[in-house]
């Protein structure tokens, strides 16, 4: 955690590798499959329900951090929109060449729309690349809860985390 | 500085407008919100002055808990404009001190 | 005067499960709620809820809420709004309640603003769900326009549909501060920061990630020095705190900001309790003067409940069950038990028991168990 950030604000690169809910990067580079960026024990478990595969498990107590069984995950994203933290990301390292697809959570106006140019940013909320939007799904399954899929450059997929919203 | 279009709760229902009327202005409400909810939306922050030292006070609750957003409603004060229910034609004015002739 | 087996005091969701509670078992039951909407806090709330599926996790708070009226109306629980308690004596509520708009009565010589009239229910039971209410930080500038508990702004935006300004700082990142800051950007506005006294964030890492990928500063060790402006708030200066909770000399840094919102925690609403006559014990775990109550949710004044925040600041699912524990308990010392109530009860104090488990429900459960132990010596025995 570099020096200039005042708090623990969201996870660091170490504690998402050591997250029973993140994938590894041999998985990532098979091809799409989920992050899970819960790695606090909070009494919650909708995402293990959420899983077609019966990827994620969480058990008893509910308070247990989500595990992801990466290869019964077959990169669906319906989680992403189940997760109540807004927690879980899409990966897809196979996106393109030299282009990777991020999928996340975004509970705000305007929606981007397919096609248009956007700055992606990290989980500092800070701009770091240019990114276009996939896709936008917000099918009544979501719960309200649409998800904004953008290609980026290959290396920033796992720093990726959402987008700038217009006027700022 | 209404919310008019919401992720979540949609786009603001219409509903009939309401005439009342602030310290002589004419405001727009919306039918059933509270006198508290119209001011806010017309950008007023000062509901009252305090009776000793004359500070300015606005909404801090929202409940009716604080009192701090009392106004004087149709002659009335110290009524709790964040849970009275806006009318057709109400006056509603500043209220300086406890309301009454003079503090 | 009106005659009802159960009164219950406040319509959110702990009041209105023990209402639903309380009539389905045969009591003649009223809720009375001084808000002109019943629900509560719950109709405020539009993020999905966490916990576990029976508990509704994934359903946003607004749902929870409709599924409840609904609940309600289908047991044909009766709910009055605009009713205010002003005071309870002798298993009597006097209320100010609301007329119909062609009615006006006077309460002196003076017309009142609306269509008040007094009311005085006699009930053989009462329940008091009056909630929580926030507490307030006393800093320079701390009454001026523009400052407000973070509730309330989340009550602005959420029910009232208005924003309450359009730079806004957060002071507090528990959960409510962390929650309500992503509501004001839902809802259009700009979260300057959120600052946190302590050095931790004591709200969930997943509400603190949320807002940092939105852009906004979270600075732990950081309190609010003073607020100014002319009548209203335009800014504020913040500064870090050491250790001991000094300022540190030079770290101050000015915000231009024209709202700011007081999240550092609620505490039982308990003045309509204590003018009842319930003895209050302080109790830091559940957020501080609190009434006495035993594993009945019985208070010390034979015949008053409580349940939901009164009996401890906690969260919507445990004011559910405790609503539903405190209305079979209050029906069945009437004789109005059902079949099955025995288990009923088991299963609610087994979900309350898993609602604060884990570490960040510890503190409250260890609370609840000395609450409820002084209440076991302290209030009537059945």
């Amino acid at each position: 955690m570099s020096q200039a950030i005042e708090s623990p604000s969201y996870p660091s690169q170490q504690e998402l590798r050591n997250a029973p809910g993140y994938p590894s990067r041999k998985r990532l580079e098979k091809g799409p499959v989920v992050a899970i960026e819960c790695i606090e024990e909070i009494p919650c478990n909708p995402c293990e329900q959420a899983c077609p595969q019966h990827a994620i498990t969480i058990g008893e107590p509910i308070t247990n951090c989500p595990h992801l069984d990466e290869d019964k995950c077959i990169g669906c994203g319906l989680c992403v929109s189940q997760c109540p933290g807004l927690a879980i990301f899409l990966i897809d390292l196979t996106h393109s060449q030299g282009s990777a697809s991020v999928a996340f959570p975004h509970e705000y106006l305007p929606l981007p729309g397919k096609g248009q140019t956007v700055r992606a940013v990290n989980r500092a909320g800070e701009p770091i690349c240019s990114a276009t939007v996939v896709r936008v799904q917000n099918p009544k399954t979501n719960g309200q809860t649409p998800v904004v899929t953008v290609a980026v450059p290959r290396k920033y997929a796992t720093e990726v985390r959402g987008i700038l919203r217009p006027g700022r | 500085m209404r919310v008019v279009h919401h992720p979540i709760l949609g786009d603001l229902p219409k509903v009939q407008q309401v005439r009342i009327w602030v310290d002589g202005k004419e405001i727009t409400a919306r039918k059933g919100e509270p006198i508290a909810a119209a001011i806010a939306a017309a950008g007023i922050k000062i509901h009252r002055y305090t009776t000793k030292r004359e500070e300015p006070r606005g909404v801090f609750c929202s409940i009716g808990q604080c009192t701090d957003c009392v106004m004087i409603v149709n002659g009335v004060p110290n009524v709790r404009t964040c849970i009275t229910p806006v009318t057709e034609g109400i006056t509603v004015e500043t209220q300086h001190g406890a309301g009454r002739g003079g503090r | 005067m009106r005659e009802v087996d159960l009164a219950v005091v406040g319509a959110g969701p702990a009041g209105l499960t023990a209402a639903i509670e309380g009539t389905k078992r045969g009591c003649r039951t009223v809720v009375l709620d001084m808000n002109p909407r019943p629900g509560g806090q719950l109709i405020k709330q539009i993020h999905k809820f966490f916990g576990s599926r029976e508990h509704r996790a994934g359903t946003r708070g607004i749902e929870i809420a409709d599924s409840l009226f609904h609940e309600a109306a289908s047991a044909g629980v009766e709910v009055m709004v605009e009713a205010e308690v002003y005071a309870i004596h002798d298993s009597t509520l006097e209320v100010v309640a609301q007329t119909n708009e062609d009615s006006l009565v006077l309460l002196s010589e003076e017309a009142t603003t609306s269509r008040s009239r007094p009311l005085s229910i006699a009930a053989r039971r009462i329940i008091l769900a009056t909630g929580g209410a926030e507490n307030a930080l006393n800093f320079a500038g701390w009454t001026l326009p523009g400052i407000m508990g973070a509730g309330a702004a989340q009550t602005m935006i959420n029910l009232w549909r208005v924003l309450p300004g359009k730079k806004i700082l957060m002071v507090g990142a528990g959960n409510v501060g962390l929650i309500i800051s992503y509501q004001l950007i839902q809802a259009g506005g700009e979260m300057v920061a959120v600052i946190e006294a302590t050095s931790r964030i004591g709200g969930y890492g997943v509400h603190a990630a949320k807002i940092s990928r939105a852009g906004v500063p979270i600075l732990t060790s950081h309190t609010i020095v003073s607020a100014s402006g002319e009548s209203r708030v335009e800014r504020a200066v913040i500064a870090k705190v050491d250790a001991s909770w000094r300022i540190v000399s030079g770290s101050e840094q000015e915000l231009e900001v024209d709202t700011i919102c007081i999240a550092v925690g609620l505490h039982p609403n308990a003045r309509l309790a204590s003018l009842a006559g319930c003895e209050l014990c302080y109790s830091p775990g559940l957020g501080g003067w609190v009434p006495i109550h035993n594993s009945r949710m019985e208070t010390t004044v034979s015949g008053i409940y409580i349940a939901g925040d009164l009996s401890g600041v906690e969260e919507a699912s445990t004011a559910l069950e405790e609503g539903r524990l405190a209305g079979i308990c209050a029906a069945a010392s009437l004789g109005k038990e059902r079949a099955g109530d025995h288990d009923e009860i088991k299963a609610i104090e087994g979900r309350l028991l898993g609602l604060r488990s884990g570490p960040f429900c510890q503190h409250r459960q260890d609370a609840k168990q000395e609450l409820i132990g002084i209440g076991e010596a302290q209030c009537p025995k059945q």
